[in-house]
Protein backbone atom coordinates (compact mmCIF):
# COMPACT_ATOMS: atom_id res chain seq x y z
CA UNK A 1 0.00 0.00 0.00
CA UNK A 2 2.81 2.39 0.99
CA UNK A 3 4.75 1.31 -1.92
CA UNK A 4 1.83 2.21 -4.11
CA UNK A 5 0.93 5.66 -2.63
CA UNK A 6 5.12 6.67 -3.19
CA UNK A 7 4.60 4.98 -6.59
CA UNK A 8 1.61 7.44 -7.19
CA UNK A 9 2.93 10.05 -6.10
CA UNK A 10 6.21 10.03 -8.05
CA UNK A 11 3.97 10.11 -11.10
CA UNK A 12 2.35 12.97 -10.01
CA UNK A 13 5.47 14.41 -9.47
CA UNK A 14 6.62 13.90 -12.35
CA UNK A 15 3.38 15.64 -14.35
CA UNK A 16 3.69 19.10 -15.81
CA UNK A 17 3.06 20.94 -12.55
CA UNK A 18 2.46 24.80 -15.30
CA UNK A 19 0.31 23.83 -18.45
CA UNK A 20 -0.02 26.42 -20.95
CA UNK A 21 -1.81 25.75 -24.39
CA UNK A 22 -1.34 27.92 -27.31
CA UNK A 23 -3.97 26.00 -29.80
CA UNK A 24 -8.02 26.46 -29.46
CA UNK A 25 -8.27 22.46 -29.62
CA UNK A 26 -5.85 21.73 -27.26
CA UNK A 27 -7.34 24.17 -25.14
CA UNK A 28 -10.31 22.30 -24.96
CA UNK A 29 -8.56 18.28 -24.89
CA UNK A 30 -6.39 19.93 -21.61
CA UNK A 31 -9.16 21.38 -19.79
CA UNK A 32 -11.56 18.25 -20.45
CA UNK A 33 -8.20 16.48 -18.83
CA UNK A 34 -6.12 18.71 -16.45
CA UNK A 35 -5.80 18.04 -12.77
CA UNK A 36 -7.30 20.96 -10.80
CA UNK A 37 -4.51 23.95 -11.12
CA UNK A 38 -2.28 22.10 -14.01
CA UNK A 39 -3.69 24.06 -16.51
CA UNK A 40 -2.37 27.84 -16.04
CA UNK A 41 -3.77 29.58 -19.37
CA UNK A 42 -5.38 29.19 -22.39
CA UNK A 43 -5.67 31.01 -25.90
CA UNK A 44 -7.82 33.90 -26.22
CA UNK A 45 -9.97 32.24 -28.89
CA UNK A 46 -11.29 29.68 -25.73
CA UNK A 47 -12.58 32.51 -24.25
CA UNK A 48 -15.10 33.38 -26.89
CA UNK A 49 -18.66 31.15 -26.57
CA UNK A 50 -18.84 31.89 -30.93
CA UNK A 51 -15.24 29.51 -31.18
CA UNK A 52 -14.95 27.64 -28.16
CA UNK A 53 -17.84 25.29 -26.56
CA UNK A 54 -16.02 25.63 -23.20
CA UNK A 55 -16.27 29.23 -22.80
CA UNK A 56 -17.25 29.10 -19.03
CA UNK A 57 -14.57 26.55 -17.84
CA UNK A 58 -11.74 28.53 -19.77
CA UNK A 59 -12.62 31.81 -18.38
CA UNK A 60 -11.42 30.39 -15.13
CA UNK A 61 -8.01 31.04 -16.37
CA UNK A 62 -6.07 34.10 -18.00
CA UNK A 63 -5.82 33.75 -21.84
CA UNK A 64 -2.67 34.29 -23.98
CA UNK A 65 -2.32 35.42 -27.22
CA UNK A 66 -0.16 32.55 -28.44
CA UNK A 67 3.29 34.62 -28.33
CA UNK A 68 6.34 33.26 -27.74
CA UNK A 69 7.34 36.09 -25.30
CA UNK A 70 4.14 36.10 -23.62
CA UNK A 71 3.66 32.16 -23.21
CA UNK A 72 7.58 32.35 -21.98
CA UNK A 73 6.80 34.94 -19.30
CA UNK A 74 4.33 32.18 -18.23
CA UNK A 75 7.06 30.34 -16.71
CA UNK A 76 5.17 26.87 -18.22
CA UNK A 77 6.76 23.65 -17.99
CA UNK A 78 4.62 22.02 -20.63
CA UNK A 79 3.38 24.02 -24.00
CA UNK A 80 0.04 22.48 -25.90
CA UNK A 81 0.30 23.28 -29.42
CA UNK A 82 -1.41 22.29 -32.45
CA UNK A 83 0.54 20.94 -35.52
CA UNK A 84 0.12 24.05 -37.51
CA UNK A 85 0.89 26.54 -34.60
CA UNK A 86 3.50 28.66 -35.88
CA UNK A 87 6.97 27.25 -36.48
CA UNK A 88 8.77 30.72 -34.70
CA UNK A 89 6.74 30.31 -31.82
CA UNK A 90 7.43 26.91 -31.65
CA UNK A 91 11.50 26.74 -32.16
CA UNK A 92 12.02 29.91 -30.06
CA UNK A 93 9.73 28.07 -27.09
CA UNK A 94 12.11 24.80 -27.51
CA UNK A 95 15.17 26.98 -27.80
CA UNK A 96 14.12 28.36 -24.59
CA UNK A 97 14.38 25.12 -22.74
CA UNK A 98 10.36 24.73 -22.48
CA UNK A 99 9.07 21.14 -23.50
CA UNK A 100 6.46 21.81 -26.97
CA UNK A 101 3.96 18.65 -27.20
CA UNK A 102 2.29 19.32 -30.78
CA UNK A 103 -1.21 17.97 -31.42
CA UNK A 104 -2.57 17.67 -35.21
CA UNK A 105 -5.78 18.31 -36.48
CA UNK A 106 -8.72 15.44 -36.39
CA UNK A 107 -9.24 14.58 -39.61
CA UNK A 108 -11.85 11.76 -38.55
CA UNK A 109 -13.62 10.77 -35.64
CA UNK A 110 -11.56 7.97 -35.07
CA UNK A 111 -9.37 10.54 -34.14
CA UNK A 112 -10.83 11.64 -31.49
CA UNK A 113 -9.51 8.87 -28.98
CA UNK A 114 -6.13 9.19 -30.10
CA UNK A 115 -5.77 12.92 -29.35
CA UNK A 116 -7.51 12.01 -25.55
CA UNK A 117 -4.86 9.50 -25.22
CA UNK A 118 -2.06 12.11 -26.47
CA UNK A 119 -3.44 14.45 -24.37
CA UNK A 120 -3.75 12.59 -21.26
CA UNK A 121 -0.21 11.31 -21.37
CA UNK A 122 1.17 14.46 -21.93
CA UNK A 123 -0.21 15.48 -18.70
CA UNK A 124 0.07 12.50 -16.46
CA UNK A 125 -3.85 11.69 -16.25
CA UNK A 126 -3.79 8.61 -18.75
CA UNK A 127 -6.88 7.22 -16.62
CA UNK A 128 -8.82 9.79 -16.98
CA UNK A 129 -8.21 9.46 -20.78
CA UNK A 130 -8.80 6.03 -21.07
CA UNK A 131 -12.29 6.70 -19.50
CA UNK A 132 -13.63 9.54 -21.68
CA UNK A 133 -12.10 7.03 -24.61
CA UNK A 134 -14.43 4.42 -23.43
CA UNK A 135 -17.35 6.77 -23.32
CA UNK A 136 -16.82 8.31 -26.13
CA UNK A 137 -16.40 5.28 -28.28
CA UNK A 138 -19.63 4.06 -26.59
CA UNK A 139 -21.87 7.19 -27.04
CA UNK A 140 -20.43 7.32 -31.04
CA UNK A 141 -21.74 3.65 -31.11
CA UNK A 142 -24.63 4.34 -29.99
CA UNK A 143 -25.30 7.24 -32.45
CA UNK A 144 -23.99 6.11 -35.68
CA UNK A 145 -26.19 2.95 -36.32
CA UNK A 146 -26.98 2.24 -39.94
CA UNK A 147 -29.64 4.03 -41.64
CA UNK A 148 -32.26 2.58 -44.00
CA UNK A 149 -31.76 5.49 -46.50
CA UNK A 150 -28.79 8.23 -46.63
CA UNK A 151 -29.68 10.95 -47.86
CA UNK A 152 -27.72 13.35 -50.05
CA UNK A 153 -26.11 15.97 -48.15
CA UNK A 154 -23.65 19.04 -49.07
CA UNK A 155 -21.66 21.03 -46.38
CA UNK A 156 -20.94 24.50 -47.31
CA UNK A 157 -18.52 27.55 -45.69
CA UNK A 158 -17.83 31.08 -46.74
CA UNK A 159 -16.17 31.49 -50.07
CA UNK A 160 -17.56 27.86 -51.31
CA UNK A 161 -15.18 26.01 -49.15
CA UNK A 162 -16.92 21.96 -48.82
CA UNK A 163 -15.70 19.23 -46.62
CA UNK A 164 -15.48 16.08 -48.37
CA UNK A 165 -15.26 12.28 -46.58
CA UNK A 166 -12.09 12.61 -45.24
CA UNK A 167 -12.14 15.23 -42.95
CA UNK A 168 -13.73 15.93 -39.27
CA UNK A 169 -16.66 17.18 -40.72
CA UNK A 170 -17.15 14.87 -43.82
CA UNK A 171 -16.57 12.06 -41.17
CA UNK A 172 -18.90 13.55 -38.48
CA UNK A 173 -22.13 14.11 -41.82
CA UNK A 174 -20.77 10.20 -42.50
CA UNK A 175 -21.14 8.70 -39.17
CA UNK A 176 -24.94 10.15 -38.86
CA UNK A 177 -26.17 8.33 -41.96
CA UNK A 178 -25.47 11.17 -45.07
CA UNK A 179 -24.03 10.81 -48.10
CA UNK A 180 -21.56 13.59 -49.25
CA UNK A 181 -22.11 15.17 -52.43
CA UNK A 182 -18.67 16.77 -52.44
CA UNK A 183 -17.50 13.48 -53.06
CA UNK A 184 -19.48 12.89 -56.70
CA UNK A 185 -17.45 15.99 -57.44
CA UNK A 186 -13.97 14.18 -56.47
CA UNK A 187 -13.31 16.32 -53.09
CA UNK A 188 -11.74 14.30 -50.90
CA UNK A 189 -10.75 16.64 -47.78
CA UNK A 190 -11.33 20.12 -47.33
CA UNK A 191 -11.52 22.33 -50.74
CA UNK A 192 -13.29 24.81 -53.03
CA UNK A 193 -17.02 22.94 -53.93
CA UNK A 194 -17.90 25.90 -57.08
CA UNK A 195 -21.66 27.32 -56.65
CA UNK A 196 -22.67 26.20 -60.42
CA UNK A 197 -21.22 22.77 -59.42
CA UNK A 198 -23.14 22.42 -56.04
CA UNK A 199 -26.44 23.33 -57.33
CA UNK A 200 -25.85 20.83 -60.48
CA UNK A 201 -25.41 18.14 -57.58
CA UNK A 202 -28.92 19.15 -56.30
CA UNK A 203 -28.09 17.68 -53.25
CA UNK A 204 -31.20 16.38 -50.41
CA UNK A 205 -29.98 18.70 -48.16
CA UNK A 206 -27.18 21.38 -48.10
CA UNK A 207 -25.99 22.12 -44.26
CA UNK A 208 -24.21 25.90 -44.07
CA UNK A 209 -21.25 27.17 -41.64
CA UNK A 210 -21.54 30.35 -40.63
CA UNK A 211 -21.72 32.32 -36.96
CA UNK A 212 -19.57 35.11 -37.15
CA UNK A 213 -20.75 38.73 -36.73
CA UNK A 214 -20.11 41.21 -39.15
CA UNK A 215 -20.06 41.72 -43.04
CA UNK A 216 -18.06 39.73 -44.89
CA UNK A 217 -18.53 39.19 -49.36
CA UNK A 218 -17.09 35.67 -48.57
CA UNK A 219 -20.47 34.58 -47.19
CA UNK A 220 -22.40 35.65 -49.79
CA UNK A 221 -22.14 32.35 -51.29
CA UNK A 222 -24.30 30.92 -48.38
CA UNK A 223 -26.95 33.56 -49.83
CA UNK A 224 -27.09 33.44 -53.22
CA UNK A 225 -30.68 33.01 -54.53
CA UNK A 226 -29.86 30.26 -56.69
CA UNK A 227 -29.57 27.64 -53.82
CA UNK A 228 -33.08 28.67 -52.42
CA UNK A 229 -34.77 27.83 -56.31
CA UNK A 230 -33.31 24.45 -56.19
CA UNK A 231 -36.96 22.21 -55.79
CA UNK A 232 -36.03 19.63 -53.21
CA UNK A 233 -32.84 20.62 -51.79
CA UNK A 234 -33.87 21.49 -48.36
CA UNK A 235 -31.64 24.36 -47.24
CA UNK A 236 -30.37 23.57 -43.57
CA UNK A 237 -29.30 26.76 -42.41
CA UNK A 238 -26.50 27.50 -39.82
CA UNK A 239 -26.24 24.09 -38.26
CA UNK A 240 -22.21 23.59 -38.63
CA UNK A 241 -20.20 25.70 -35.48
CA UNK A 242 -17.71 25.12 -32.78
CA UNK A 243 -19.06 21.67 -31.83
CA UNK A 244 -17.67 21.04 -35.18
CA UNK A 245 -14.12 22.29 -35.32
CA UNK A 246 -11.99 20.37 -32.93
CA UNK A 247 -11.51 16.66 -32.49
CA UNK A 248 -12.83 16.21 -28.86
CA UNK A 249 -16.03 14.32 -26.99
CA UNK A 250 -18.08 17.50 -27.72
CA UNK A 251 -17.68 16.61 -31.42
CA UNK A 252 -20.58 13.97 -31.30
CA UNK A 253 -23.10 16.84 -30.31
CA UNK A 254 -22.55 17.69 -33.85
CA UNK A 255 -23.40 13.96 -34.86
CA UNK A 256 -26.37 13.97 -32.28
CA UNK A 257 -27.89 17.20 -34.73
CA UNK A 258 -27.25 15.85 -38.00
CA UNK A 259 -28.98 12.60 -36.83
CA UNK A 260 -31.93 14.80 -36.00
CA UNK A 261 -31.54 16.55 -39.07
CA UNK A 262 -31.27 13.01 -41.32
CA UNK A 263 -34.70 12.32 -39.36
CA UNK A 264 -36.21 15.69 -40.11
CA UNK A 265 -35.55 15.04 -43.97
CA UNK A 266 -36.58 11.26 -44.17
CA UNK A 267 -40.17 12.73 -42.48
CA UNK A 268 -39.96 15.32 -45.28
CA UNK A 269 -39.75 13.14 -48.26
CA UNK B 1 -22.16 52.69 -88.26
CA UNK B 2 -19.88 49.89 -89.70
CA UNK B 3 -17.57 50.26 -85.82
CA UNK B 4 -20.86 50.17 -84.35
CA UNK B 5 -22.22 47.07 -85.87
CA UNK B 6 -19.11 45.26 -85.36
CA UNK B 7 -19.08 46.14 -81.56
CA UNK B 8 -22.33 45.08 -81.21
CA UNK B 9 -21.92 41.93 -82.81
CA UNK B 10 -18.56 41.46 -80.56
CA UNK B 11 -20.64 41.83 -77.38
CA UNK B 12 -23.11 39.34 -78.58
CA UNK B 13 -20.86 36.60 -79.29
CA UNK B 14 -19.34 37.41 -76.18
CA UNK B 15 -22.36 37.37 -73.98
CA UNK B 16 -23.08 33.73 -75.73
CA UNK B 17 -19.44 32.60 -75.02
CA UNK B 18 -19.80 33.60 -71.17
CA UNK B 19 -23.25 32.35 -70.55
CA UNK B 20 -21.85 28.40 -71.94
CA UNK B 21 -18.64 29.28 -70.11
CA UNK B 22 -18.56 27.77 -66.24
CA UNK B 23 -17.10 24.97 -64.12
CA UNK B 24 -18.83 22.16 -65.34
CA UNK B 25 -18.45 21.52 -69.16
CA UNK B 26 -22.61 21.80 -70.50
CA UNK B 27 -23.09 21.26 -74.36
CA UNK B 28 -24.21 24.47 -75.75
CA UNK B 29 -27.84 23.62 -76.76
CA UNK B 30 -28.10 21.84 -72.74
CA UNK B 31 -27.41 25.32 -72.12
CA UNK B 32 -29.72 27.04 -74.06
CA UNK B 33 -32.38 24.99 -73.55
CA UNK B 34 -31.60 25.28 -69.58
CA UNK B 35 -32.00 28.92 -69.94
CA UNK B 36 -35.07 29.50 -71.22
CA UNK B 37 -36.69 26.32 -69.07
CA UNK B 38 -39.39 26.85 -66.71
CA UNK B 39 -38.86 23.51 -65.12
CA UNK B 40 -36.84 24.04 -62.17
CA UNK B 41 -33.89 21.97 -62.66
CA UNK B 42 -30.84 21.96 -61.31
CA UNK B 43 -28.99 23.49 -65.26
CA UNK B 44 -31.57 26.12 -65.48
CA UNK B 45 -31.02 27.46 -62.10
CA UNK B 46 -27.45 27.73 -63.14
CA UNK B 47 -28.21 29.12 -66.46
CA UNK B 48 -31.20 31.44 -64.93
CA UNK B 49 -29.72 32.59 -61.83
CA UNK B 50 -25.90 32.60 -61.88
CA UNK B 51 -24.52 32.95 -64.97
CA UNK B 52 -27.48 35.17 -66.58
CA UNK B 53 -26.40 38.23 -63.57
CA UNK B 54 -22.62 37.28 -64.07
CA UNK B 55 -23.26 37.84 -67.96
CA UNK B 56 -25.21 40.83 -67.81
CA UNK B 57 -23.16 42.51 -65.15
CA UNK B 58 -20.23 42.20 -67.29
CA UNK B 59 -22.05 44.08 -69.69
CA UNK B 60 -23.45 46.62 -67.72
CA UNK B 61 -19.87 47.95 -65.27
CA UNK B 62 -17.78 47.51 -68.59
CA UNK B 63 -20.12 49.78 -70.90
CA UNK B 64 -20.40 52.11 -67.19
CA UNK B 65 -16.36 52.40 -67.27
CA UNK B 66 -16.09 52.55 -70.93
CA UNK B 67 -17.94 55.65 -71.36
CA UNK B 68 -16.81 56.96 -68.37
CA UNK B 69 -13.44 57.21 -69.21
CA UNK B 70 -14.15 58.33 -72.63
CA UNK B 71 -16.16 60.97 -70.77
CA UNK B 72 -13.50 62.27 -68.32
CA UNK B 73 -11.05 61.88 -71.13
CA UNK B 74 -12.72 64.24 -73.61
CA UNK B 75 -13.56 66.96 -71.02
CA UNK B 76 -9.84 66.98 -69.22
CA UNK B 77 -8.85 66.30 -73.08
CA UNK B 78 -5.84 64.20 -70.94
CA UNK B 79 -6.31 60.29 -72.19
CA UNK B 80 -4.63 59.60 -68.89
CA UNK B 81 -7.41 60.26 -67.16
CA UNK B 82 -9.79 56.80 -66.11
CA UNK B 83 -11.98 56.15 -63.07
CA UNK B 84 -9.71 53.23 -61.88
CA UNK B 85 -6.41 55.60 -61.50
CA UNK B 86 -7.69 58.44 -60.56
CA UNK B 87 -8.93 56.88 -57.36
CA UNK B 88 -12.78 57.26 -58.19
CA UNK B 89 -13.22 53.41 -57.61
CA UNK B 90 -10.61 53.02 -54.95
CA UNK B 91 -12.88 56.07 -53.32
CA UNK B 92 -16.55 53.97 -54.44
CA UNK B 93 -15.12 50.66 -53.05
CA UNK B 94 -14.63 52.70 -49.38
CA UNK B 95 -18.37 53.90 -49.84
CA UNK B 96 -19.57 50.24 -50.22
CA UNK B 97 -17.26 48.95 -47.66
CA UNK B 98 -18.39 51.25 -45.53
CA UNK B 99 -22.30 50.73 -46.22
CA UNK B 100 -21.85 47.11 -45.83
CA UNK B 101 -19.12 47.21 -42.35
CA UNK B 102 -21.88 49.72 -40.68
CA UNK B 103 -25.18 46.90 -41.01
CA UNK B 104 -26.73 50.02 -43.17
CA UNK B 105 -26.88 48.14 -46.39
CA UNK B 106 -28.35 45.03 -44.33
CA UNK B 107 -30.89 47.77 -43.33
CA UNK B 108 -31.56 49.14 -46.61
CA UNK B 109 -30.31 47.44 -49.52
CA UNK B 110 -30.50 50.47 -51.63
CA UNK B 111 -27.28 52.06 -48.77
CA UNK B 112 -24.71 50.48 -50.95
CA UNK B 113 -25.16 51.76 -54.14
CA UNK B 114 -25.99 54.95 -52.59
CA UNK B 115 -22.92 55.48 -50.27
CA UNK B 116 -20.58 53.80 -53.20
CA UNK B 117 -21.95 56.76 -55.42
CA UNK B 118 -21.51 59.03 -52.65
CA UNK B 119 -18.17 58.30 -52.05
CA UNK B 120 -17.20 58.67 -55.71
CA UNK B 121 -18.86 61.60 -55.81
CA UNK B 122 -16.51 63.01 -53.38
CA UNK B 123 -13.50 61.36 -55.10
CA UNK B 124 -14.33 62.93 -59.01
CA UNK B 125 -15.21 66.66 -57.66
CA UNK B 126 -11.99 66.57 -55.95
CA UNK B 127 -10.30 65.23 -59.02
CA UNK B 128 -11.84 67.91 -61.12
CA UNK B 129 -10.84 70.70 -58.42
CA UNK B 130 -7.11 69.95 -57.92
CA UNK B 131 -6.84 69.06 -61.78
CA UNK B 132 -8.37 72.70 -62.98
CA UNK B 133 -10.52 72.28 -66.32
CA UNK B 134 -7.79 71.86 -68.68
CA UNK B 135 -6.74 68.43 -66.29
CA UNK B 136 -3.20 69.15 -66.29
CA UNK B 137 -2.09 65.11 -66.41
CA UNK B 138 0.55 65.61 -63.98
CA UNK B 139 -1.63 67.14 -61.22
CA UNK B 140 -4.73 64.79 -62.49
CA UNK B 141 -2.26 61.73 -62.23
CA UNK B 142 -0.59 62.67 -58.87
CA UNK B 143 -4.05 63.53 -56.48
CA UNK B 144 -5.17 60.31 -58.32
CA UNK B 145 -2.28 58.29 -56.70
CA UNK B 146 -3.01 60.05 -53.60
CA UNK B 147 -6.74 60.02 -53.16
CA UNK B 148 -6.37 56.02 -54.28
CA UNK B 149 -4.35 55.17 -51.78
CA UNK B 150 -6.28 57.09 -48.81
CA UNK B 151 -9.43 55.34 -49.79
CA UNK B 152 -7.54 52.09 -50.22
CA UNK B 153 -5.94 52.18 -46.80
CA UNK B 154 -9.35 53.46 -45.37
CA UNK B 155 -10.89 50.38 -46.98
CA UNK B 156 -8.49 47.90 -45.42
CA UNK B 157 -8.05 49.76 -42.09
CA UNK B 158 -12.29 48.99 -41.68
CA UNK B 159 -12.10 45.69 -42.95
CA UNK B 160 -9.40 44.56 -40.48
CA UNK B 161 -11.44 45.91 -37.68
CA UNK B 162 -14.31 43.96 -38.64
CA UNK B 163 -15.55 40.88 -36.42
CA UNK B 164 -15.86 39.13 -39.16
CA UNK B 165 -12.46 36.96 -39.80
CA UNK B 166 -13.15 36.77 -43.70
CA UNK B 167 -13.49 40.22 -43.59
CA UNK B 168 -10.01 41.22 -44.27
CA UNK B 169 -9.56 38.99 -46.99
CA UNK B 170 -11.94 40.75 -49.53
CA UNK B 171 -9.72 43.27 -49.57
CA UNK B 172 -8.64 41.23 -52.14
CA UNK B 173 -12.00 41.88 -53.45
CA UNK B 174 -12.35 45.54 -53.65
CA UNK B 175 -9.32 45.99 -54.99
CA UNK B 176 -9.44 43.85 -58.22
CA UNK B 177 -12.83 43.30 -58.67
CA UNK B 178 -14.77 40.00 -59.31
CA UNK B 179 -18.20 38.89 -60.61
CA UNK B 180 -18.43 35.19 -59.12
CA UNK B 181 -21.69 34.12 -58.11
CA UNK B 182 -23.11 37.19 -58.08
CA UNK B 183 -27.48 37.50 -58.45
CA UNK B 184 -30.06 39.14 -59.85
CA UNK B 185 -30.23 41.01 -56.83
CA UNK B 186 -26.98 42.95 -57.90
CA UNK B 187 -28.15 43.19 -61.19
CA UNK B 188 -31.40 45.15 -59.85
CA UNK B 189 -28.95 47.28 -57.37
CA UNK B 190 -26.78 48.78 -59.69
CA UNK B 191 -28.84 49.07 -62.54
CA UNK B 192 -30.50 52.20 -61.96
CA UNK B 193 -28.03 54.01 -61.15
CA UNK B 194 -26.03 52.81 -64.14
CA UNK B 195 -28.77 54.09 -66.23
CA UNK B 196 -29.04 57.51 -64.90
CA UNK B 197 -25.03 57.68 -65.51
CA UNK B 198 -25.76 56.51 -69.05
CA UNK B 199 -27.80 58.67 -69.70
CA UNK B 200 -26.13 62.11 -68.15
CA UNK B 201 -22.52 60.60 -70.18
CA UNK B 202 -24.53 59.92 -73.04
CA UNK B 203 -25.72 63.62 -73.46
CA UNK B 204 -22.32 65.07 -73.09
CA UNK B 205 -21.42 64.37 -76.74
CA UNK B 206 -22.22 67.79 -78.33
CA UNK B 207 -21.00 69.90 -75.74
CA UNK B 208 -17.42 67.37 -75.55
CA UNK B 209 -16.91 67.71 -79.46
CA UNK B 210 -17.24 71.55 -79.35
CA UNK B 211 -14.50 71.91 -76.30
CA UNK B 212 -12.42 70.03 -78.79
CA UNK B 213 -11.89 73.33 -80.15
CA UNK B 214 -11.08 75.08 -76.78
CA UNK B 215 -13.09 76.20 -73.95
CA UNK B 216 -13.90 80.12 -75.29
CA UNK B 217 -15.00 78.43 -78.80
CA UNK B 218 -17.10 75.75 -77.05
CA UNK B 219 -18.88 78.87 -74.84
CA UNK B 220 -19.10 80.76 -78.24
CA UNK B 221 -21.37 77.67 -79.13
CA UNK B 222 -23.35 78.13 -76.29
CA UNK B 223 -22.09 75.22 -74.07
CA UNK B 224 -22.49 75.77 -70.75
CA UNK B 225 -18.94 74.30 -69.08
CA UNK B 226 -20.83 74.46 -65.27
CA UNK B 227 -23.47 72.25 -66.81
CA UNK B 228 -21.48 69.80 -68.74
CA UNK B 229 -18.77 69.23 -65.37
CA UNK B 230 -21.89 69.13 -63.18
CA UNK B 231 -23.14 66.09 -65.55
CA UNK B 232 -19.85 64.51 -66.04
CA UNK B 233 -19.44 63.91 -61.92
CA UNK B 234 -23.06 62.83 -61.21
CA UNK B 235 -22.64 60.45 -64.73
CA UNK B 236 -19.24 59.35 -63.54
CA UNK B 237 -20.07 58.65 -60.07
CA UNK B 238 -23.66 56.89 -60.24
CA UNK B 239 -21.59 54.47 -63.22
CA UNK B 240 -18.23 53.93 -61.25
CA UNK B 241 -20.47 54.29 -58.14
CA UNK B 242 -22.59 51.54 -58.66
CA UNK B 243 -20.13 49.25 -60.60
CA UNK B 244 -18.19 49.46 -57.80
CA UNK B 245 -20.45 48.19 -55.02
CA UNK B 246 -21.49 45.11 -56.27
CA UNK B 247 -17.82 43.67 -58.42
CA UNK B 248 -15.49 45.95 -56.54
CA UNK B 249 -13.25 48.23 -58.32
CA UNK B 250 -12.01 46.54 -61.96
CA UNK B 251 -9.41 48.86 -63.09
CA UNK B 252 -7.69 50.14 -66.53
CA UNK B 253 -11.26 48.98 -69.06
CA UNK B 254 -11.35 53.12 -68.99
CA UNK B 255 -8.35 53.70 -70.07
CA UNK B 256 -7.74 50.92 -72.80
CA UNK B 257 -11.26 51.11 -74.71
CA UNK B 258 -11.29 54.61 -75.70
CA UNK B 259 -7.81 54.76 -76.44
CA UNK B 260 -8.06 51.53 -78.78
CA UNK B 261 -11.71 53.02 -80.42
CA UNK B 262 -10.10 56.70 -80.81
CA UNK B 263 -8.97 56.19 -84.64
CA UNK B 264 -11.93 54.34 -85.02
CA UNK B 265 -14.14 57.49 -84.48
CA UNK B 266 -12.02 60.01 -86.07
CA UNK B 267 -11.44 61.61 -82.71
CA UNK B 268 -14.27 62.73 -81.95
CA UNK B 269 -15.57 62.81 -78.54
CA UNK B 270 -19.42 62.09 -79.11
CA UNK B 271 -18.83 59.15 -81.00
CA UNK B 272 -16.17 57.50 -78.52
CA UNK B 273 -18.63 57.67 -76.06
CA UNK B 274 -21.22 55.00 -77.39
CA UNK B 275 -18.46 53.16 -78.86
CA UNK B 276 -16.51 52.80 -75.48
CA UNK B 277 -19.53 51.71 -74.16
CA UNK B 278 -19.69 48.97 -76.48
CA UNK B 279 -16.24 48.35 -75.78
CA UNK B 280 -15.82 48.11 -72.49
CA UNK B 281 -18.82 45.98 -71.95
CA UNK B 282 -16.71 43.51 -74.56
CA UNK B 283 -13.68 43.86 -72.78
CA UNK B 284 -15.23 43.13 -69.33
CA UNK B 285 -17.19 39.99 -70.60
CA UNK B 286 -14.03 38.82 -72.60
CA UNK B 287 -12.16 38.97 -69.29
CA UNK B 288 -14.79 37.31 -66.97
CA UNK B 289 -14.82 34.47 -69.53
CA UNK B 290 -10.27 34.19 -69.34
CA UNK B 291 -10.75 34.02 -65.91
CA UNK B 292 -13.15 31.22 -65.60
CA UNK B 293 -11.03 29.25 -68.59
CA UNK B 294 -7.62 30.00 -66.68
CA UNK B 295 -8.75 29.08 -62.98
CA UNK B 296 -12.48 27.59 -63.11
CA UNK B 297 -12.70 27.00 -59.23
CA UNK B 298 -10.29 29.59 -57.93
CA UNK B 299 -12.62 32.83 -58.43
CA UNK B 300 -9.29 34.65 -60.20
CA UNK B 301 -9.72 38.23 -59.62
CA UNK B 302 -10.50 40.73 -62.92
CA UNK B 303 -8.37 43.47 -62.07
CA UNK B 304 -5.20 40.57 -62.50
CA UNK B 305 -5.98 40.66 -66.27
CA UNK B 306 -7.19 43.97 -66.56
CA UNK B 307 -3.97 45.40 -65.35
CA UNK B 308 -1.97 42.58 -67.48
CA UNK B 309 -3.50 44.34 -70.42
CA UNK B 310 -3.86 47.85 -69.40
CA UNK B 311 -0.85 48.72 -67.02
CA UNK B 312 1.72 48.26 -69.89
CA UNK B 313 -0.62 50.43 -72.03
CA UNK B 314 -0.26 53.16 -68.71
CA UNK B 315 3.35 53.17 -69.29
CA UNK B 316 3.19 53.51 -73.01
CA UNK B 317 0.87 56.28 -72.61
CA UNK B 318 3.35 57.67 -70.43
CA UNK B 319 6.31 57.05 -72.57
CA UNK B 320 3.81 59.31 -75.17
CA UNK B 321 2.76 62.03 -73.19
CA UNK B 322 6.03 62.40 -71.06
CA UNK B 323 7.08 66.10 -72.58
CA UNK B 324 4.10 67.09 -71.70
CA UNK B 325 3.72 66.01 -68.16
CA UNK B 326 6.48 68.88 -66.67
Amino acid sequence: MAALLVSAALVLADAPQRVVSINLCTDQLALLLAAPGQLVSVTRLSHEDTDSVMGDQARALPANGSGAEEVYLLKPDLVLAGTFTSMATISMLRNLGIEVVQFAPARALSDVPDRLAQMGEALGREAEATAMIDSFNADLAALSAAPAQRPRAALTYVNNYSSGRHSLAGDVLFAAGFDNVAEEAGLGSVGVLPLEQLVLLAPDVIIQGRNYPGAARAEDNLDHPALSSLKGTYLAGELTDRDWVCGTPTVLNAVRTMVDLRRDVEARQ
Amino acid sequence: MKLTAFLICLCLVLFVISLVTGTTPVSVWHSFASLFATDGSPMSVVMQQIRLPRALLAVMIGASLGVSGAAMQGYLRNPLAEPGLIGVSAAAGLGAVLALQTGLAAAFALALPLSALLAALIAVAMILTLAGPRGAALTLILAGIAISALASAFTSLVLNLSPNPFAAAEIVFWMLGSLADRSFAHVWLALPFMAVGWLLLGSLGRGLDALTLGEDAAAAMGVRLSGLRLALVIGTAACVGAGTAVAGSIGFVGLVVPHVLRPFVGGQPSRLLWASALGGAAMVLAADIAVRVALPDRDLKLGVLMALVGAPLFLHLIYKTRGTLQ
